[in-house]
């Protein structure tokens, strides 16, 4: 016997079975799969905008990447105020009434961005720059309020900063050691080497880019870029590719959410819709025990077109005069 | 499960393996997956129409992701960046996720409208949708080892999402390496298991019956079987 | 294909050529794999044959 076995014959009984091979089927898709996957790759290739660098941001960007800079020493970007897991500031953490597991968790990755954006970058770029060293040594020696007043009035001034040949030039104030600090770190970030000694660890292998992502996500220009890529969260970007390819259609309900109020207003939106996409999971999940979920495909009539040839011999065995 | 009756054994081979848990296993495997359910070479005549057919093309996408995905993973995370045959390895790797993602809704969609879970099927259903969710964050964890500015845009701004719940504390998008390990090994196995699973409870089993225009609904347990 | 992608807008609905050629695609071979006959597959009366 090779038709259906043990509990599956008295399953099946009564109803008729035909030749069908299974293992042939499973080769041919593969092969037929593979044909299209092939000529898709073939003639379409992969989409592969290169990143962005510190250095290319700092060299298209200048303004941006010293206002940004600045903000990490003023202990005022996004990083530097976000929360767990990076901080322990308060100001992207989300919670809905008692439910507050980004606090329970914690701040693990403990980010100090004035000291690993700004500070130590330029500690080691500092050795035989007598001019930075000297800056460095003022700054240090400061006290807070001079130091938030000196970038207070820089970042005032790079409101109307010009920049010209990766140099930018701010207008004269009262900015104390501040400038020199930030011509350096511009000058390292042209160079290219603040992409390096943003992931230097103390270890010698590196393959956590926390810091450089953060720095650079702190900044306007990669939202720019992503934004022209059309990749934003309210573009929804969630399921949006670079370039004309298709992204994560898949995604197309979580990216929904963000669109749609009350998620598109609330501050706590992100932790709703997780929330809401994980009860819309369960949902999906437990179909089978869930009245009217499981009743809608008797009533939608896709089975009938599906196993019609099923439903027409069901009638000529049961039509001619047995009702 | 446990309920079905096993056909009755030979006095004397239950008492020799009775309190063996080898034999146990081997005859709950025998008696549930005879080769006559593994490999059937006949099917009943209703499983006839195409849509039967996305479950085998989701999978066969699936060993071209694995397939590709082994030779990118072989030579590392920059090199199809400067390779030409790199960037056709990771074109045939991008499509043939698309085409799985694709097949594998498709399938879903078809199980949804032939009721599939009727029967005693329904962990075949649950265990399906979890192959689903795992493919995804597989296919996430994916877009952010691809290492450019896709993958710097998608790790920066999904941070916020993956924070919120707390999970930032031990998963970290911006964490190359952490999320390279789990994307080119524990989800693909995890997937793989999972899928071998899926396959093996249809197989246990075999297909669903057709929905009875007549017959009871799940709910309704009072109603006597045969309604004509 | 690494130029900007044309994008669709409906109401509130974004979205990008390729993305709605995927699921456009979707829709159209769930409806002929429903209504295409299935190739290779014998009709009852030519090949029945009960299980036992």
């Amino acid at each position: 016997m090779s038709g259906p076995a043990g509990s599956q014959a008295a399953y099946y009984r009564g109803i008729p079975t035909v030749r069908y091979d299974l293992v042939k089927e499973f080769v041919v898709a593969m092969v037929v799969s593979g044909i299209v996957i092939v000529l898709l790759a073939g003639a379409l290739s992969s989409p592969d905008v290169p990143p962005l660098t510190i250095q290319a941001w700092a060299q298209a960007a200048p303004v941006d990447f010293v206002t940004t800079a600045t903000a990490e020493l003023a202990g005022t970007s996004d990083s530097a105020l976000y929360g767990p897991p990076y901080t322990d500031g308060s100001d992207s953490v989300q919670s809905i009434g008692i439910f507050d597991p980004q606090q329970w968790l914690g701040n693990s990755i403990h980010l100090d961005p004035p000291q690993d954006f700004v500070l130590g970058p330029l500690t080691y770029a500092s050795v035989g720059n007598a001019a930075l060293t000297s800056a460095l040594s003022q700054y240090d020696a400061a006290d807070g309020t001079s130091q938030q007043a000196w970038l207070s009035a820089y970042t005032d001034g790079l409101g109307t900063a010009t920049a010209q040949d990766g140099q930018i030039t701010v207008a004269a104030g009262d900015y104390g050691p501040v400038p020199v600090l930030m011509t350096s770190l511009l000058a390292e970030a042209n160079s290219g080497g603040l992409d390096g000694l943003l992931l230097t660890n103390g270890q010698f292998f590196a393959t956590d880019y926390t810091k450089p992502l953060l720095f650079m996500g702190d900044g306007q220009y990669l939202t720019d870029l992503a934004a022209a890529q059309h990749l934003t969260g309210d573009q929804w970007g969630v399921m949006n590719e670079t370039g004309q390819y298709p992204g994560q259609t898949w995604l197309w309900a979580f990216s929904m959410l963000y669109q749609l109020p009350p998620y598109n207003s609330d501050p706590n939106a992100d932790l709703l819709v997780v929330l809401t996409m994980a009860v819309l999971t369960a949902l999906l999940v437990l179909v089978p025990f869930i009245p009217i979920l499981r009743d809608i495909p008797r009533w939608v009539p896709v089975h009938r077109l599906i196993w019609r040839d099923y439903y027409r011999w069901r009638r000529s065995r049961s039509s001619p005069g047995s009702d | 499960m446990t309920s079905q009756t096993d056909p009755p054994e030979p006095a004397t081979q239950k008492a020799e393996t009775g309190s063996n848990w080898t034999a146990a296993i081997r005859r709950a495997v025998e008696h549930r997956l005879p080769w006559d359910n593994l490999l059937p070479d006949r099917q009943p005549f209703f499983v006839g129409s195409w849509v039967y057919v996305f479950g085998v093309v989701a999978i066969t996408s699936l060993v071209w992701v694995i397939g590709s995905g082994v030779v990118l993973a072989f030579f590392g995370p920059s090199w199809w960046h400067v390779s030409g045959i790199g960037r056709f390895v990771n074109s045939i790797h991008f499509w043939s996720v698309q085409l799985l993602f694709v097949f594998a809704v498709l399938h879903l969609w078809g199980q949804y409208f032939m009721a599939s879970w009727r029967d005693g099927r329904a962990t075949t259903w649950v265990v399906g949708v979890v192959i689903f969710l795992a493919a995804l964050v597989t296919g996430f964890t994916g877009y952010i080892a691809q290492q450019n500015l896709d993958a710097q845009w998608i790790a920066v701004n999904a941070k916020d999402a993956i924070n919120a719940t707390g999970a930032g504390a031990f998963f970290n998008p911006l964490d190359f390496g952490q999320i390279y390990g789990i994307h080119v090994m524990l989800l693909p196995i995890g997937v793989t298991v999972l899928v071998v699973l899926h396959v093996l409870q249809v197989r246990m089993r075999g297909v669903v019956k057709p929905i009875e225009p007549d017959a009871p609904k799940p709910g309704d347990a009072a109603t006597p079987s045969s309604a004509t | 294909m690494d130029a900007s992608a044309t994008y669709l807008q409906v109401g509130f609905i974004l979205i990008s050529v390729p993305n709605a050629l995927v699921i456009v695609g979707m829709i159209v071979l769930l409806i002929a794999a429903v209504l295409a006959p299935f190739p290779g597959h014998h009709r009852v009366q030519d090949d029945d044959d009960q299980p036992d």
